[in-house]
């Protein structure tokens, strides 16, 4: 091989080389973790994860139902053995509610990276930032890696990362609006400050809006109801993957400067 | 012998312990988790753990979510 040839494969190498994340010591490929709620049924629902090619997926922990002990399981569709479960602290609106959730979540998947949320009402959804940071408190203390679901305040940011927080996941807008990433500004003041992964958590609509994320250089996107509310959600899963991956290879690359006037792309110099 | 489970009250013949009440159930142990009197019951402690009239028993496990 001549010289030529070996710096253009080792440039090859160098742009193909494994792009990873870590959060509480554990690494991951894909940047896209997806809800199990709101699907038709838990097979499209493991459809839906598959075909975004998530290895974490959010789960919620609710009562059994006792008078149908045979009804399908989440676990017996959406394997734990092939994705990380993250349980989550949906419906808590009190530090004291979610650390029980996440004590019986640890004691029913023998996990303890866990996401965080404790909501304020029920008509915005919006995090109780004050209570939630006492929330992170009382589960650091019992030893859970918490990824915590934030406002988009960059000050909050930085208390949950002082507090222990395995991860900041601001939303970019309410959980299932569709709205898209509402604060480019703030996201990116929270990403450039952390030093743990952030991941926008809630309000992605469409693909456009996962790639804005990931262009942001958020380290990983989180959504629900985007894919299940989808007229195709499998469909829509795949777009995201595609989104997610596309965000994260501009965010690398560099983006060009923006600029106030045009700039030809053919020369001008030898025109006839 | 009664006990709450879920919140609704149900009533046993004696059940010596939580892994009795979850076989009684027809409940997969591997797939919940188990709270007595808000102390959670460690799976490895099933069968170790005694009911008490009166107790008051949770009982989860995974669900979708966002």
């Amino acid at each position: 091989m001549d010289g030529a040839g070996a710096g253009q494969a080792t440039q090859i190498a160098g742009s193909m080389a494994e792009d990873t994340w870590s959060v509480a010591g554990r690494t991951f490929r894909s940047r896209l973790i997806v809800g199990t709620g709101k699907y038709k049924d838990y097979a499209q629902n493991a459809a839906a994860a598959e075909a975004a090619g998530a290895e974490i997926v959010t789960v919620a922990l609710r009562r059994v139902n006792l008078s149908d002990p045979s009804q399908p399981m989440l676990v017996d569709y959406v394997k734990p053995d092939r994705f990380t479960f993250l349980p989550n602290t949906a419906g808590c609106y009190t530090g004291e509610e979610a650390v029980r959730t996440l004590r019986l979540a640890r004691e029913a998947g023998g996990w303890d990276l866990v996401k965080l949320e404790v909501l304020s009402n029920t008509k915005h959804l919006l995090p109780d930032m004050e209570e939630t940071l006492r929330a992170l408190k009382l589960l650091v203390a019992e030893g859970f890696q918490v990824m915590v679901y934030c406002t988009d305040d960059p000050v909050y940011a930085q208390k949950l990362e002082d507090a222990g927080a395995a991860a900041i996941m601001p939303l970019g807008a309410p959980i299932g609006s569709g709205r898209g990433i509402q604060n480019q500004l703030n996201l990116g003041l929270i990403i450039e400050q952390a030093k743990v992964p952030v991941l926008v958590d809630a309000g992605v609509g469409t693909a456009s809006d996962a790639a804005i994320a990931m262009e942001l250089g958020c380290d990983a996107v989180l959504m629900n109801t985007a894919i299940a509310e989808a007229k195709d959600p499998i469909r829509m899963a795949r777009a995201m993957r595609h989104a997610v991956i596309a965000g994260r290879e501009a965010y690398l690359a560099g983006r060009m400067p923006r600029r106030m006037y045009a700039d030809p792309s053919s020369p001008l110099a030898g025109l006839i | 012998m009664k006990l709450t489970i879920n919140g609704e009250e149900c009533a046993f013949a004696a059940l010596p312990d939580v892994a009795a009440l979850v076989a009684t159930l027809g409940l997969d142990a591997r797939k919940v988790a188990v709270e007595r009197n808000l102390e959670i019951v460690p799976r490895s402690a099933y069968g170790a753990t005694a009911l008490v009239d009166g107790d008051r028993i949770e009982i989860v496990h995974f669900i979708g979510g966002g």
